[in-house]
């Protein structure tokens, strides 16, 4: 049981499904303790998108308001895919270095600890 | 025919049990239809004790006397020009949050009571619940009466029932009851009749209504005092659903214990609204949050679950995440909406130096470590003319809908991040609490109506942010929206105070 439903089997409207995204996926991305940004940010963009675009057009244009941004040495961070580490390849699109629809991509600036060492 | 006058019980047993009849020609299951599939098992309903024994005559009489009164006191705060009086036009921002995000959730809860009102095949608990119905549609009315008043003189009152169904951060409070709404008759009443009006509600009110008298609102605070009798039947209500579901079968107490579990935490989720409200948007401070959260709810539902223990209920696992929460949670939500201020149907500040020296006071073990330098650094970039927005719309939780800004207690600079896997897709979560509702029922909140979602989608007008913002979510932008510094609001409230903007002084001193 899935659900606690009148009618038996019920099925629920998956209203997330990639087709509904005209040819885009979501993408989550998220700076490790960087919490000027409230919360990870979302992007929709095409799965044949090269992981390249997101290093230098979706990053930049979400987080490069940090004072710190300008500081982080690109061959030191941390990424991680849906929890799993992960070493993204520049050249390959999305879909074809395993970031799926709705995936969670984080990365983290070892010796850059956010405003004042807050974390921010 | 007997003139004897009845008393007060013999009344109430002829309205309502008096009223039942035997089915003679149809089944009950075709009558009482839902009152079997989520799994309860009803022995007995004539066990069931009236909660409160109010008949039509009385209750027309006291709410009567009670408008009047509250009618009374409207017309003297319009007649004075209460609106001036408040402590700062900053406050009114509390109340536009209070009209968009909680008022509508009494006209769902009028509509989720009419519902499960007609559902119960006992004839007490439909009346009860009929009976708190018509109290939900007068709170809804008596409410936007109060708060009418401020639509005259402040932005963002305007639309807001079209709002409530649209903008992004309203899908908190909505689709918490649309969940309810659209759960079983007893689930909805664990949730919102013994969950939200037992456990939470002094959460929700008090904070407003003290809120409110601390900042000079008498329209609110008159309003709190007539729903306050109200209030008390509703807890009435909520705390004997649980004693009669838990005494009906023993099968029934795992149910209803996971039902606690779910609600608590959904509605928890949902007072996130709250403790930004006490602790960033009242002008004078009533309490903080953390002591408002461990008056109500830490010693209060300890002792309430210690009540429950003899039925083998146990105070729900996610308590101890709220708890450690509670030093973090009302500057994790003001972050938020300063983020995304240009997105808001209200205006947001930062807080003064003398309203950081308080909150660093409230939570010595939180706030100068993990928040203030955030806050002075936007304070900075505000003085430099570039205040700060969020340029990139947020990631949200599949089951409360609140941006992903919460992170892990053991380490606080962290987003918590959860994760399930369901028939092929993914879903992300803010909490345990929230991961484990969709795990339980990945039916229902796959059907989750996600606003940042439904953006991409093409679903709320577009191209452009302002299409969504001005044309779809109705925020009449530079109005409405942005920070409370330099905005209509704040002009007016300066002219009725013949009060000089701090930039304008600057600039006639040089």
């Amino acid at each position: 049981m899935a659900v606690a439903a009148i009618t038996e089997n019920y099925v629920g409207e998956r209203l997330d499904r990639v087709e509904n995204f005209h040819g885009n996926q979501v993408l989550y991305i998220g700076w490790d303790h960087h919490l000027m940004f409230c919360a990870p940010v979302a992007f929709a963009v095409p799965p044949e998108t090269p992981f390249s675009k997101v290093l230098d057009e979706l990053i930049p244009g979400a987080f490069s308001l940090h004072p710190e941004f300008g500081e982080i040495d690109w061959d030191q961070v941390e990424w991680h895919l849906n929890a799993e580490s992960f070493t993204p390849d520049a050249n390959v699109t999305l879909a074809g270095q395993g970031i799926d629809h709705k995936s969670i991509l984080r990365f983290a600036t070892p010796g850059l600890n956010g405003i004042k060492g807050s974390g921010s | 025919m007997s003139n004897k006058k009845l008393n007060l019980k013999d009344k109430y047993r002829l309205l309502t049990r008096d009223l039942e009849w035997e089915f003679s020609y149809r089944d009950r299951k075709e009558i009482f239809p839902q009152e079997d599939f989520e799994g309860i098992k009803i022995t007995d309903w004539s066990k069931w004790e009236d909660p409160f024994r109010l008949t039509m005559d009385s209750y027309w009489k006291y709410q009567a006397e009670k408008e009047k009164k509250l009618y009374a006191i409207f017309d003297a705060f319009s007649q004075n020009n209460g609106q001036q009086n408040v402590t700062d036009a900053r406050y009114v921002n509390a109340i536009k949050l209070f009209l968009t995000g909680v008022s509508p959730l009494e006209y769902q809860a009028y509509s989720g009571f009419a519902h499960v009102g007609r559902q119960f095949g006992g004839a007490g608990a439909r009346v009860a619940c009929q009976m708190q119905s018509l109290d939900e549609l007068r709170h809804v009315q008596t409410q936007i009466h109060a708060m009418s008043h401020y639509n005259k003189h402040f932005d963002g009152f305007q639309d807001f029932a079209h709002m409530h169904d649209r903008v992004w951060y309203l899908s908190v409070p909505k689709s918490f009851f649309d969940d309810a709404r659209s759960a079983g008759p007893f689930e909805f009443m664990v949730a919102i009749g013994f969950s939200f009006e037992y456990v939470l509600t002094n959460l929700l009110f008090v904070p407003f209504m003290s809120g409110a008298a601390y900042n000079g609102d008498m329209a609110t605070v008159t309003f709190g005092f007539s729903a306050q009798s109200d209030e008390a039947r509703h807890m009435t209500l909520g705390l004997e659903v649980i004693k009669f579901l838990l005494e009906q079968h023993e099968d029934n107490v795992p149910i209803v214990q996971r039902w606690i579990n779910k609600w608590l935490w959904r509605g928890y989720r949902v007072l996130t609204l709250v403790a930004m409200m006490m602790d960033y948007m009242l002008p004078n401070k009533v309490m903080s949050w953390q002591e408002s959260f461990e008056v109500y709810f830490e010693e209060a539902a300890s002792s309430l679950f210690k009540d429950l223990a003899r039925y083998g209920i146990e105070m729900p696992p996610y308590a101890a995440d709220a708890i450690a929460e509670k030093e973090h949670l009302s500057h994790q939500a003001w972050s938020i909406f300063y983020n995304y201020g240009h997105a808001a149907a209200f205006h947001t500040w930062m807080p003064t130096e003398q309203e950081m020296d308080w909150l660093s006071e409230k939570y010595p073990n939180s706030f100068d470590q993990y928040y203030r330098p955030r806050f002075e650094k936007w304070r900075e970039m505000e003085e430099a003319g570039e205040r700060y927005y969020n340029p990139t719309l947020p990631m949200l939780c599949q089951t409360c809908q609140i941006p992903m800004g919460f992170t892990d207690m053991e380490n606080p600079t962290m987003t918590s991040y959860r994760q399930s896997v369901y028939d092929g897709e993914r879903y992300n979560f803010c909490s345990n609490g929230c991961k484990d509702i969709f795990d339980y029922e990945p039916e229902k909140y796959v059907q989750a109506w996600m606003p940042v979602h439904q953006i991409f989608q093409g679903n709320c007008g577009g191209p452009e942010m302002e299409d969504v913002l001005g044309d779809y979510y109705k925020i009449n932008l530079g109005v409405d929206n942005l920070d409370f510094k330099g905005s209509p609001d704040e002009a007016r409230w300066n002219a009725w105070h013949n009060l000089i903007p701090a930039e304008d002084k600057l600039k006639k001193a040089s």
